[in-house]
C-alpha cells in the first residue's frame, strides 16, 4: 500500500507528466483557457491513459515479451492506443449520451497525445506489476489535471496584464508555464519523504 | 527546368527558414523543450527525427494513391511507427549513450506532430522527389531549432558545450569565476528559454508582417479541436499555406 501511495504521489507531484516530464504539453498550452474545457480534457486523458495501461500491459507481459517480440512495443502500442479509443468512442456514442456529450469531443485528440503512449511505456521501462502500472497512469492523468487547473488560473491573469507585444500569445504562456514548474520542483524529494 | 530547380531548393529552404518547424510553425514542442538540456542530445534527437522524417515523406508519397483517404491517418501511423522502430533499434545499437540520454523521446517520435503534420499537409499531396527535399529541409530545420535551444541551455545551465567544460578551461588555463544558472538545465528552465526565444521569433515575425504559428495548424486533430470551447482559433496557417503553394 505504502509502495502504490508513494507511486500515485510521485508522479502527480514531482515527476508530473506536463510539467517536469514535458509529456501533453500540446494538449496544456491549447486547451487551458477556461476550466471546464480544462478540468473535461483531463478526465478524457485519466480515462484513456488508464485504459491504455490496462490493454496494453497483459498485451506487453504475456504476448509480446514471452515471444521475444519486444521491439513491436511501439508499433502495437499505437495501435491499440488508437483502435481503442475509437472503440470508446463508439460505446459512449451508443450507451454513454451524457458522457459523450462531456468528454466525446477530446477522445480524437488524445490518439495522438505523447502522454498517453509516453505511459504505457513508461509502465514497461520501470517494471511495474500490473496493479503498480495502473496507479502509475491513473496518477499521471491525475497530475495532467492539476497542472491544467492550476494553469488556467494562471492564464486568466496573463489575459488581463498588459505585455509586451512580442511577449503576447505563446512567449509570456510559456515563460508562466517556467514559473508553475519552479512551484512543483518544490515538490522533489518529499513524497518519500512523508511515506517514509 | 531552371524554374523546377528553383522550386526544389525553395522546398528545402522552406522547412529549414521560412517554415522552421519548431520556431516558426510550433510543432514538436514535447521533444523541443525536454530533450534540449545538452548540445548533444539535441543533434541526436535532431539527426533521429531526421531520418523518420525523410523516410515517412518518402513511403507516403509513394503510396498516396493507394492509401484510402478514410484510413489514411492510421496508415500513416503505421508506416511511421515502423520507422521509429528501425532508429530505436539502430540508436541501441550503435549509440546507447544517445539511447539513454533520450530514453523515452526516442519511441515518442511515433507521435511527434511534425511528421504527421508533413505527411498529411505534404507528402500525401505531393511528387516522391518534392516530398524527400521537404523531409530534409524539415528535418534539417528541426535539428538546427534543437542545436540552438539545446547549446543555449548547456552553455548558460551547465557551463558546458557537447560536454566540453568552457568555464573551468582547460588544463586550468582561462580559468573563470563566473557562475552558471543552473535551473536552465531543469524543466523550468526549458519552459523559459523556449519562451523568450519565441518571444524573439514572434518580434522577427511581426517585422515582415507574418505571425507565430500556434502548433495546432499541422495536427491532425485540429478539426476536432475547432468544437473545443477554449481551445485556441485554429486559422489556415502556415502549413496550409505552403502545401497550397506547393501544389500550385
Amino acid at each position: 500500500m505504502k509502495e502504490m501511495m508513494i507511486i500515485l504521489f510521485s508522479v502527480i507531484l514531482v515527476d508530473n507528466f506536463v510539467l517536469s516530464k514535458f509529456l501533453g504539453i500540446c494538449p496544456f498550452l491549447g486547451v487551458s483557457k477556461n476550466i471546464k474545457s480544462a478540468v473535461s480534457m483531463s478526465g478524457a486523458v485519466i480515462f484513456v491513459m488508464v485504459m491504455a495501461t490496462a490493454i496494453t500491459w497483459p498485451i506487453y507481459s504475456f504476448l509480446l515479451e514471452p515471444n521475444k517480440l519486444g521491439y513491436l512495443q511501439t508499433i502495437i502500442f499505437i495501435l491499440v492506443i488508437a483502435a481503442m479509443v475509437q472503440v470508446v468512442e463508439i460505446i459512449f456514442k451508443r450507451f454513454l449520451p451524457a458522457l459523450n456529450n462531456a468528454l466525446g469531443i477530446y477522445l480524437p485528440l488524445i490518439t495522438t497525445n505523447c502522454a498517453v503512449l509516453g505511459v504505457t511505456i513508461l509502465n514497461i521501462d520501470n517494471s511495474y506489476t500490473f496493479l503498480q502500472s495502473l496507479v502509475n497512469s491513473l496518477g499521471a492523468g491525475l497530475g495532467f489535471m492539476l497542472a491544467m487547473v492550476i494553469f488556467v488560473g494562471v492564464r486568466m491573469r496573463i489575459a488581463e496584464a498588459r505585455l509586451p507585444e512580442a511577449f503576447d500569445g505563446l512567449p509570456a504562456t510559456l515563460v508562466a508555464a517556467a514559473i508553475v514548474a519552479i512551484a512543483f520542483g518544490g515538490f522533489a524529494g518529499m513524497v518519500d519523504g512523508i511515506f517514509a | 527546368m531552371n524554374e523546377n530547380n528553383k522550386s526544389r531548393v525553395g522546398i528545402l529552404l522552406n522547412g529549414i527558414i521560412k517554415e522552421n518547424p519548431s520556431l516558426v510553425l510550433v510543432l514538436g514542442t514535447c521533444p523541443t523543450l525536454a530533450i534540449t538540456t545538452s548540445a548533444f542530445n539535441g543533434i541526436g534527437m535532431g539527426v533521429a527525427t531526421l531520418f523518420v522524417l525523410v523516410f515517412s515523406n518518402l513511403f507516403i508519397s509513394l503510396l498516396k494513391n493507394i492509401i484510402p483517404d478514410k484510413v489514411r491517418i492510421p496508415a500513416y501511423v503505421i508506416v511511421i511507427a515502423g520507422l521509429v522502430t528501425i532508429v530505436q533499434l539502430l540508436v541501441k545499437a550503435y549509440v546507447p549513450v544517445l539511447d539513454s540520454a533520450l530514453g523515452i523521446f526516442l519511441p515518442l517520435i511515433t507521435v511527434n506532430c511534425i511528421i504527421l503534420a508533413r505527411a498529411e499537409a505534404f507528402a500525401s499531396k505531393n511528387t516522391v522527389l518534392n516530398s524527400v527535399l521537404d523531409g530534409v529541409g524539415m528535418g534539417i530545420g528541426f535539428t538546427l531549432a534543437l542545436f540552438t535551444i539545446s547549446s543555449i541551455r548547456e552553455i548558460f545551465g551547465a557551463g558546458t558545450w557537447f560536454g566540453l567544460k568552457l568555464l573551468e578551461g582547460i588544463n586550468g588555463i582561462f580559468h573563470t569565476d563566473i557562475k552558471t544558472v543552473g535551473i536552465l538545465t531543469s524543466p523550468a528552465g526549458g519552459f523559459f528559454i523556449f519562451g523568450v526565444i519565441m518571444a524573439l521569433m514572434s518580434y522577427i515575425l511581426s517585422k515582415r508582417g507574418r505571425s507565430l504559428g500556434n502548433g495546432c495548424a499541422g495536427c491532425p486533430s485540429r478539426e476536432s479541436c475547432n468544437h473545443v470551447e477554449g481551445a485556441d482559433p485554429v486559422s489556415d496557417t502556415a502549413a496550409d499555406t505552403v502545401a497550397k503553394e506547393a501544389q500550385q
